[in-house]
Formats: C-alpha cells, sequence, structure tokens
C-alpha cells in the first residue's frame, strides 16, 4: 500500500495530526457511553483503530509502529477476549450463571452494570487491537 | 416523506451495486463499495437502527476500504478480461435471485405491529418492558447484546479474534532466519532508516 513520506502532502499531516485526538476522543465516547446513546464496544474499536490506521497512511507505517508496537497489539487482542470470558467465569465463581451478571453485585442493576462495562471494554479492546493488527499487516507487504 | 428518501437511498444502492459489478477499474470499485455502505448506513438510519448504521459506516465504509485497498495493492488495479459470458450462469444466478425474491414475499413488511418479533412475548414486548428494571441502560440494543444475548457476543468477539490470529498467521508473524527478517520486516527503514522515512514504503 502506498504510504506517504514525510515531506510531502504538508496539508494532509496537518490536519492528520489535528484530527487524531478528536477520533480517539470519539472511540472513547462511544466505547463508555454506549449504555446511553448508540454505540458500544465494537464500534469503539473500529473508531480508536481508524484513528491509528489514519495515522499511519499518513505519517508511514514505520512511526506508528514505533508508538504501538505489534506485540502489543497482540497482546491486546488475547487481553479483551480474556476479559470477556473471564467476566462471564467469575459470575460463574460467583455462583450465577455464564455471563449472568447479577451476581457481580449485590444489586442486580450494580451488577449489571458493571458486567456490561466489563464485557465492552473486552469487545473494545480486541476489536481496536485487530483492526490496527490487519492494518499494520496488509500495508507492511507490498 | 420518509418514503421518498428511503425509496432513493435504496434506488442509489442498487446505481452503486451495478456500477461496481461494471467497473473494470477495481480501485474504483473499492470506492464505490465504501460509498455503497455510507448510502446504506444512511438507509439504516432513516429506519431508527442507529447502532447498526453506526457500525455500518465505520467497518464498511471505513475499515473495509482500507483493507480492501491494502488487498488491492497485493494485485494489480485492472480486471482481467473475461473471454465469454458463461450462458449457465447467467441462468443460475437469475434462478437464484428469483427464488430469493420469492422467499421475501412471506416476510413481513417493513415496521409491520404484527410481525411476529414484535409480537412475541419474549422478544421486543420483554425487551421494551423489562430491560429497564432488570439491566439498566436506556439504550435497549445494548441491553440485548450485552446481558439478554451476552454469549453470542463472546462468540462474536472470539469470531473477530479468530480473524486476526488468521490474518497474523498467514501474513503477519516474523520468520524465524534473521535475513528474511530484514528484507521482510519494513523496507526501505531498516535499509534506509537513517534517511528519516522519506523512501519509505514505496508502492
Amino acid at each position: 500500500m502506498k504510504l506517504y513520506p514525510r515531506q510531502r502532502h504538508r496539508v494532509l499531516q496537518v490536519v492528520t495530526k489535528l484530527l487524531v485526538p478528536f477520533v480517539l476522543m470519539v472511540g472513547l465516547y462511544v466505547q463508555f457511553h454506549g449504555d446511553y446513546g448508540p454505540g458500544g464496544g465494537f464500534q469503539a474499536g473500529v473508531i480508536f483503530g481508524s484513528a491509528f490506521i489514519l495515522y499511519g497512511l499518513i505519517f508511514g507505517l514505520q512511526r506508528t509502529r514505533e508508538i504501538l508496537a505489534p506485540r502489543v497489539l497482540h497482546v491486546m487482542m488475547s487481553l479483551g477476549v480474556l476479559l470477556y470470558a473471564g467476566t462471564g467465569a467469575v459470575t460463574m465463581l460467583l455462583g450465577g450463571n455464564l455471563l449472568d451478571y447479577d451476581a457481580l453485585a449485590h444489586d442486580p442493576l450494580h451488577g449489571q452494570h458493571w458486567g456490561l462495562f466489563a464485557i465492552e471494554l473486552g469487545v473494545g479492546v480486541t476489536v481496536s487491537a485487530v483492526m490496527i493488527s490487519l492494518f499494520y499487516n496488509f500495508a507492511s507487504k507490498r | 416523506m420518509e418514503t421518498l428518501v428511503v425509496a432513493v437511498l435504496l434506488t442509489f444502492l442498487v446505481v452503486i451495486a451495478i456500477g461496481i459489478i461494471v467497473l473494470r477499474d477495481l480501485l474504483g470499485a473499492v470506492i464505490l463499495l465504501g460509498v455503497y455502505s455510507l448510502v446504506a448506513a444512511g438507509a439504516f438510519v432513516v429506519m431508527d437502527a442507529v447502532d447498526v448504521a453506526f457500525t455500518e459506516a465505520a467497518v464498511g465504509s471505513g475499515i473495509s476500504t482500507i483493507l480492501f485497498l491494502g488487498a488491492l495493492s497485493f494485485t494489480s488495479h485492472k480486471q482481467k478480461p473475461r473471454g465469454h459470458d458463461s450462458v449457465a450462469a447467467l441462468v443460475f444466478v437469475v434462478i437464484t435471485g428469483g427464488v430469493l425474491i420469492y422467499g421475501t414475499l412471506d416476510m413481513p413488511y417493513y415496521g409491520s405491529a404484527e410481525s411476529p418479533a414484535q409480537t412475541h412475548p419474549e422478544l421486543a414486548v420483554r425487551f421494551i418492558e423489562e430491560s429497564g428494571s432488570e439491566v439498566g441502560p436506556p439504550n435497549i440494543v445494548t441491553s440485548v447484546l450485552g446481558s439478554y444475548r451476552g454469549y453470542d457476543t463472546l462468540g462474536e468477539t472470539l469470531v473477530v479474534f479468530a480473524a486476526g490470529i488468521a490474518v497474523l498467521s498467514i501474513l503477519g508473524l516474523k520468520r524465524r532466519r534473521p535475513e528474511d527478517e530484514v528484507l521482510e520486516d519494513a523496507p526501505g527503514d531498516t535499509a534506509r532508516g537513517a534517511s528519516d522515512n522519506q523512501q519509505a514504503y514505496k508502492e
């Protein structure tokens, strides 16, 4: 894939630098506001990942890899699934069914809240890591 | 008014789909696929499926366009001209499409209050009336995805994870031998890294 070298496309670079923090912020907003508005872990993960992909398209893969190493992504991919499945395991250990969040707290609604928070975070972490990882792998082969 | 908007959007979808089929320039086809997803997301918004529209816009017109472009860079931008058009394939496609359209005739009309999904006491009725006191979030979609159907979503997350692992195992992980690694990993950067990445990643 053609990735732009540093000296050219100054406008794109400036715009990207301005844009990336906001994209990350929107990603976090969608992640943690998914209970109240549209969104959730999957969409948030994609938006969060697209910020890094945008950065990689404009500033090159090498610089992006220095910010977020592929090894970190591999850990994140597994960590998200582990967080999700681990929440299920914890609910079972606390006496509920698999992914029955009522067991997580004394008040079932609080338990549901914590459970949803944990699994959405797990989904978001896994999805963003997979998306960035896919981009790294497709972009590094010419 | 809403019907008009939906009709226009769906007409756009058909036109774009035909364009994708007709185009021989694969780069243009990929961009059209992104446009297709965006228009589809607009149609979903009109149908009040905001979460689905959100996903369609982010994944369909965002990420997958990038990944298609990445995949295109492995091959050429032009589709090879085909030798002949197969009549058998045309007949097969027309029959399959006809059967699919015939199948949709049995489906309830869009927004029909009598559809099974709306009237079944364990589905929409339960979710709308009870999810606030059983799960909590005002966004019922989150309740359904995360709590009522948490097991499904766990499976979906595993599918995404498996897809990531599959791509990594085919394309990603470095080879063991160091000389391959130098060749393969970031061409231009290891060799010419000192020149500040200017020449890196030529096509």
